[in-house]
C-alpha cells in the first residue's frame, strides 16, 4: 500500500508575525511564493528579518518566486511526540531550496506525495494551506508542477 | 607567554590565559533516574544535592562557594544562595542558548576565577522532564515570527531537526543506519555494568534495527534517554586545588560560540551546503586547539555530547578525529570502542548512561582525569568534553590531569 506524507501536528500552533515577515504570509493567503530580498544589495534571506545581513539595510522586496524548487533534505516523522497527534503519522518535514531567491532554502512540508519516492534532489512544487484560523501556509508536493 | 609576542596575535594570547591555571576539585551528581522518576523532589533540590555532593567532594565548605556558572539561563542563585546558607556571591552568569553551552560554562567559572570576580565557582546542569520533555521543547517556546517558519513544518522537537542533519550527511557521503548504529552499540557497551548508567543490557544490531523508527532516519536508540538528575563541578585557582582534598583536574582549553553561518542552523536550516550536515563545532575546534597545547592526536579519551548518534559521527569530523564525511567508517573501524585509539562516553554517555543536558560528559571526563573511572581509560592525562550541537552557542572543553 502506498504510504502518502500527510499534514504536520500543528494543534499549538498560532502564526505569529511582525512587520518583517508580515509580506510573506500575505502573498500565500494570495497562494503567491515569495522570498524576503534586500532593496539595496540584492541579497535573499530566509526567514525574513530587519536587517540584510550583507549589507545591513532595512529595505527590502518581496518578489514572486516560481513556486518550485529541489528536495535539499527531509525526515519522515513515523512517531506522534505530542499526545493525540497520532492521526498526523506519517508526515515529513523538508528543506527546500527554492527556484529564483539564489539558492535560499525554506522549512516546510512535503505532503500529498509517496512517502517512498521522497528523495533529496526531487523536483518539487508549492501548494497552498489553508488552517481552520485562515492562515495559509505554503507547502510543497513532488513534482515540477501541478500537471 | 611567548605567543603573545606576535604581532596580530592579541586576541590568540588571551585566549591561552586560560591554560591550565584553574581546576576541578569537586564533583557531585543525584543519582540518574528515568524521566519523572525524581518527583516528589524539585528541580531546584536535585540541584542543591549536586552542589553539596560537589562541595563535599572537594573539602570545600558549601557556603563558601562564592560563584555560579550555568548555561541554558542557568538557575535562580538567590534562591540557591537562601536554601544552600551561601555568604556572598561575586559572579553570577550563564553562558546563551541550550545544552550547547554545558561544556563552556566550565571555561565561563575559569572566567570568573581569573578575573577576580570570584574564588569557588560551582557549575551545575540539572533536568527534570516530568512535565516538559526536552524531545518537544521547541513547543515551550512562545511562538514568534521567526519560529512560526519552523513550527509550522511540525518541528516539534530536536530529533526532528537533526534527522533532517543526519539524511543530508548519508546523502552527501554515504553514511549509513548501521554507522549509526556502531555508535548506540558501542556506547551501550560502556553502560553495562557502569553504576550510574540507567542501560544495563547489551543492544544487539538486530535489536537496533527492529527498533521503531521515529523520525527517519533517526530510530529509538538513536536517540538519547530521557533523565531526570543533577551534576555539579567545583572549579578554582590550581594554586588552591593543589590544596584540597581530590586530585585536580585542570581546565586546560575551554571554548564557546560558533561561526555565524551557524548561528540559528537547526531552526533555520540555511547553514551553506559544506557545513549543513555537520555539527557546528569546527569553528569551536578551531578555537580550542589554537588555545591548548595538544592537538588532536593528544586527546586520550572524548566525551561527546551524544543526542543522537549521527551528531556523535559529525563531531568525530568537525574536531578532526576524523576526515569530513568519514565519521561512519571512523566508528565501523573500531576506533571509539572503549580498546579503541579514542574511547568516547565511557559512562553510557546520554544515549545509554542518563541525559543531563551534557553535564554527565563533564563529570565523566573528570573522574577519567582522576584516575577513578569504571571503565578507565589507561593512562588519560588529556580529555575532550563537548556541548550540544545546537544553535549557538556549541562549547568544547578540553581537561587534563594535573602533572
Amino acid at each position: 500500500m502506498t504510504r502518502i506524507a500527510k499534514r504536520p501536528p500543528l494543534g499549538a500552533f498560532t502564526l505569529a508575525s511582525d512587520r518583517w515577515t508580515e509580506p510573506f504570509w500575505d502573498a500565500a493567503e494570495e497562494h503567491r511564493l515569495t522570498c524576503a530580498r534586500c532593496g539595496a544589495c540584492g541579497h535573499f534571506r530566509m526567514p525574513p528579518t530587519p536587517f540584510c545581513p550583507v549589507c545591513r539595510s532595512q529595505s527590502i522586496e518581496w518578489p514572486t518566486l516560481p513556486g518550485t524548487g529541489t528536495l535539499y533534505s527531509y525526515t519522515i516523522v513515523e512517531r506522534a511526540t505530542l499526545p493525540g497527534t497520532e492521526h498526523t503519522i506519517p508526515y515529513v518535514p523538508a528543506v527546500v531550496t527554492l527556484d529564483g531567491a539564489d539558492g535560499r532554502r525554506m522549512v516546510t512540508n512535503i505532503v500529498d506525495s509517496a512517502i517512498d519516492a521522497v528523495r533529496i534532489g526531487a523536483p518539487v512544487h508549492v501548494v497552498f494551506d489553508t488552517l481552520e484560523d485562515g492562515t495559509v501556509i505554503p507547502r510543497f508536493r513532488l513534482g515540477e508542477s501541478a500537471a | 607567554m611567548e605567543h603573545g609576542s606576535a604581532a596580530g596575535r592579541s586576541t590568540v594570547s588571551t585566549r591561552f590565559a586560560l591554560r591550565d591555571r584553574t581546576a576541578i576539585v569537586g564533583l557531585g551528581a543525584t543519582p540518574y533516574v528515568k524521566r519523572g522518576h525524581s518527583a516528589p523532589q524539585t528541580l531546584e533540590e536535585l540541584v542543591g544535592k549536586a552542589i553539596i555532593a560537589a562541595a563535599n567532594d572537594a573539602g570545600v565548605a558549601v557556603p563558601d562557594i562564592d560563584g555560579f556558572a550555568y548555561f541554558a539561563g542557568g538557575f535562580d542563585t538567590g534562591y540557591l544562595m537562601e536554601t544552600l546558607g551561601i555568604r556572598d556571591c561575586g559572579f553570577t552568569a550563564s553562558l546563551t542558548g541550550s545544552g550547547g553551552g554545558s561544556a563552556g560554562a566550565v571555561g565561563l567559572a575559569s572566567a570568573a576565577i581569573l578575573s577576580g570576580h570570584a574564588e569557588t565557582v560551582v557549575v551545575v546542569g540539572a533536568v527534570q522532564q516530568g512535565t516538559l520533555r526536552y524531545g518537544a521543547i521547541p513547543t515551550s517556546y512562545a511562538a514568534s515570527p521567526e519560529s512560526s517558519f519552523y513550527q509550522s513544518a511540525g518541528l516539534v522537537g530536536p530529533g526532528h531537526m537533526f534527522a533532517l542533519l543526519a539524511r543530508r550527511h548519508m546523502h552527501l557521503h554515504g553514511t549509513t543506519r548501521d554507522h549509526f548504529a556502531d555508535v548506540a552499540i558501542t556506547v551501550r557497551d560502556n553502560a553495562v555494568g557502569h553504576p550510574t548508567a540507567l542501560m544495563q543490557k547489551p543492544l544487539t544490531r538486530d535489536e537496533y534495527f527492529a527498533a521503531p523508527m521515529i523520525s527517519d532516519p533517526h530510530c529509538l536508540y538513536d536517540f538519547c534517554l530521557e533523565t531526570d538528575g543533577a551534576v555539579a563541578v567545583i572549579v578554582t585557582s590550581t594554586e588552591r586545588a593543589r590544596d584540597l582534598k581530590q586530585r585536580p583536574v585542570l581546565v586546560h582549553a575551554s571554548a564557546h560560540g560558533g561561526a555565524g553561518e551557524w548561528a540559528r542552523s537547526i531552526y533555520w536550516m540555511d547553514m551553506p551546503d559544506e557545513t549543513f550536515a555537520s555539527s557546528g563545532h569546527a569553528a569551536i575546534a578551531r578555537r580550542l586547539f589554537a588555545a591548548a597545547d595538544v592537538d588532536v592526536g593528544g586527546i586520550d579519551t572524548a566525551q561527546i555530547y551524544d543526542h543522537f548518534t549521527s551528531q556523535v559521527l559529525m563531531q568525530l569530523e568537525d574536531y578532526g578525529f576524523c576526515g569530513k564525511g568519514e565519521g561512519g567508517l571512523f566508528v565501523a573501524s573500531g576506533a571509539v570502542a572503549r580498546n579503541g585509539r579514542l574511547p568516547i562516553n565511557t559512562d553510557g554517555g546520554q544515549l545509554s548512561g542518563g541525559y543531563i543536558w551534557g553535564m554527565s560528559h563533564v563529570r565523566e571526563a573528570v573522574e577519567q582525569l582522576r584516575g577513578t573511572a569504571h571503565h578507565q581509560v589507561a593512562g588519560a592525562r588529556t580529555a575532550l568534553v563537548t556541548g550540544g550541537p545546537s544553535n549557538v552557542p556549541v562549547s568544547g572543553l578540553i581537561l587534563r590531569s594535573d602533572r
